[in-house]
């Protein structure tokens, strides 16, 4: 995913002068294709994300459309003020590339882990975030940010991931994708964004050979929300799981419960959000392996259905 | 050496404000007045140096304030900002009246410049250390652009304390932007107290010459030394220029200058505004 994004900023930056590339300090032989494929409009600054996203956002001010790329901690903790007031204030067409968002960096700890990088990009005024689910949706997604007013945050995963996106199903920033669709009525519905619509796809496949049907609704725009694609599927829904490699605090799971709410007063079904609780992570080891710990992987999302139906059966 | 420059400068008298300073001061004093607070201390320090930048510097037209061709000039210190409203008034960019609506809840003109709701404004300010970043940004575009305007960026003394600039400063080098331009108004006093006991900035001009920036000293209040130095620029070819201005915080209020207390008020009387027009008066 990563090496494709990569490859799409430079592809866009032959079809469109407008582009410009801007690293903090990332690997060298970026630095080479740099200067060979985008000579004068791609720039490595160093380690001050402060400074890069307002210069981003200066950049932007002359007409270019910037791709900013770092780790996804630094790109959204460190310069939080500049995306904040340089770019959504102005609402300025740069791109933020952000590494590894989640668990991506499980080895490296709690410093390089965003797990509150959608929340608090998502708060933000005129942002838009999107986090898909795999290279070749990152294709389809990248191609539409030339002309997207506004700035966006791009979460990366880890790089290699399985492909589950299907072209059929088309891509458009803003649009929910219906991966799975449960037949007839009183259905569960599982919501995710990221990686982790393919382990929603695969608790799926695990629930229906029990006869239990779930629809599987990747919402890789968690800003703007797909409202209306939401609100129907929920409302045939008696059982809703969101699922996201994040803080249960502000995420996917908080923007579904919000619109549920908002328009879906005193009839609401059963909702759980599957994420990562309120804590630092206190392991290493591989994101996998926090994945798990944290209830993220298909079988703890396949359990976490069949305890929601239980819970709702028994009441 | 730089810092006995600085001493000789700090220790100058300035000379007396002409009728032109006296009158835009009392542009900054009907702006307070209409919003009934306002950072005094701050707007008045900076004006002679936007009033040299407007009147002999930059490159604008008024009426068509996104023209290409103009120069970019950000008030990175946008708690300063009566003094540019004062400027792009007295310019045209908007009528002088709607000084008058300061602060006010329908006005153009905030507590900090809006650069959607201002003409002339090139940049919404008030966080500070952000100017100085966007300006790269912007020297570089208009570079990449084949463009020869250039790229004012106006900071506070205190202001600098941010990491952000020296970050910037650090690319701007890097890059030998010599058509950006950083003026520091140095009036040695942050918000709250002298910038000597918060956090001490000097050796400033070695500084930003370490940085790898050509440095000038003036006295940011003598119009002749301020125009020579920014007539002259770059001061050295293929680097970025820093002039700091040495300045008096609340300049041309006997009582409110070098006080702490005149950083900013948020609540002005109308025989608080009657001092001020007196001050200015005696001048």
């Amino acid at each position: 995913m990563r090496p494709t994004c990569v490859d799409k900023v430079f592809e866009l930056a032959a079809r469109d002068p407008r582009v410009a590339y801007i690293g903090s300090d990332l690997d060298p032989p970026l630095v080479k294709r740099m200067k060979q494929e985008m000579p004068g409009r791609a720039f490595m600054e160093g380690v001050s994300e402060q400074h890069v996203v307002g210069m981003s956002a200066g950049l932007a001010m002359e007409g270019f459309i910037p791709y900013v790329h770092t780790i996804a901690t630094f790109i959204t903790r460190r310069c939080y003020e500049q995306v904040a007031v340089d770019l959504c204030l102005h609402n300025l067409p740069v791109r933020l590339i952000g590494n590894g968002g989640g668990l991506v960096y499980a080895p490296l700890g709690p410093t390089h882990l965003a797990i509150e990088d959608i929340a608090i990009m998502r708060a933000l005024p005129n942002m838009t975030v999107v986090a898909v689910c795999d290279a070749d949706e990152m294709k389809r997604f990248m191609d539409q940010t030339l002309d997207w007013p506004g700035p966006i945050y791009i979460r990366l995963a880890k790089g290699f991931d399985p492909i589950v996106s299907r072209p059929e199903l088309g891509f458009a920033i803003g649009k929910a994708i219906v991966m799975r669709e449960a037949a007839g009525r009183d259905r569960v519905l599982l919501v995710s964004t990221g990686v982790a619509t393919t382990r929603a796809l695969d608790a799926a496949t695990t629930l229906a050979a029990e006869g239990i049907e779930c629809t599987v609704m990747h919402m890789h725009t968690i800003k703007p929300l797909d409202t209306e694609a939401l609100l129907y599927h929920a409302a045939s829904a008696r059982l809703i799981v969101t699922i996201e490699e994040h803080t249960v605090v502000g995420g996917l799971g908080s923007a579904v419960v919000d619109t549920l709410i908002e328009h879906l007063p005193g009839a609401l079904p059963s909702i759980k959000r599957l994420g990562i609780p309120d804590v630092f992570a206190h392991k290493y080891g591989s994101q996998d392996q926090l994945m798990e710990l944290y209830g993220l992987q298909p079988p703890e999302i396949a359990q976490t259905v069949r305890d929601g139906l239980q819970r709702r059966r028994a009441a | 050496m730089a810092n006995d420059i600085v001493s000789a400068a700090r220790h100058e008298a300035s000379p007396r404000l002409d009728d032109r300073s006296i009158a835009l001061r009392r542009l900054v004093v009907r702006a307070l007045d209409g919003g009934g607070r306002g950072h005094v201390g701050s707007s008045m320090s900076l004006i002679e140096i936007m009033r040299v930048l407007y009147d002999d510097i930059l490159n604008y037209r008024a009426d068509q304030p996104d023209w290409e061709e103009r120069d970019r000039c950000i008030l990175s210190k946008g708690h300063g900002c009566i003094a540019q409203y004062v400027m792009l008034a007295e310019k045209g960019f908007f009528p002088v009246e709607v000084l008058d609506t300061f602060c006010r809840r329908d006005s153009i003109l905030g507590g900090h410049p809006e650069a959607e709701k201002i003409p002339g404004v090139e940049a919404s300010t008030g966080a500070l250390g952000h100017g100085l970043p966007i300006g790269v940004g912007r020297a570089m575009g208009l570079r990449m652009k084949g463009s020869k305007a250039r790229v004012f960026v106006i900071t506070g003394d205190g202001e600098i304390n941010e990491g952000s600039v020296w970050e910037a400063a650090l690319s701007a080098a890097k890059h030998r932007l010599s058509k950006l331009t950083v003026m520091i108004d140095y009036n040695k006093i942050q918000s709250a107290g002298p910038t000597a006991e918060i956090l001490d900035l000097e050796p400033l001009a070695d500084k930003w010459r370490a940085f790898r920036f050509a440095v000038a000293e003036v006295d940011g209040h003598d119009i002749g030394a301020l125009r020579r130095v920014l007539q002259n620029l770059p001061v050295e070819a293929d680097r970025p220029t820093a002039i700091i201005c040495h300045t008096v915080k609340g300049k041309g209020l006997s009582f409110a200058e070098n006080d702490p207390g005149w950083h900013h008020k948020s609540s002005i009387k109308k025989e608080v505004i009657a001092e001020m027009y007196g001050a200015l008066e005696v001048l």
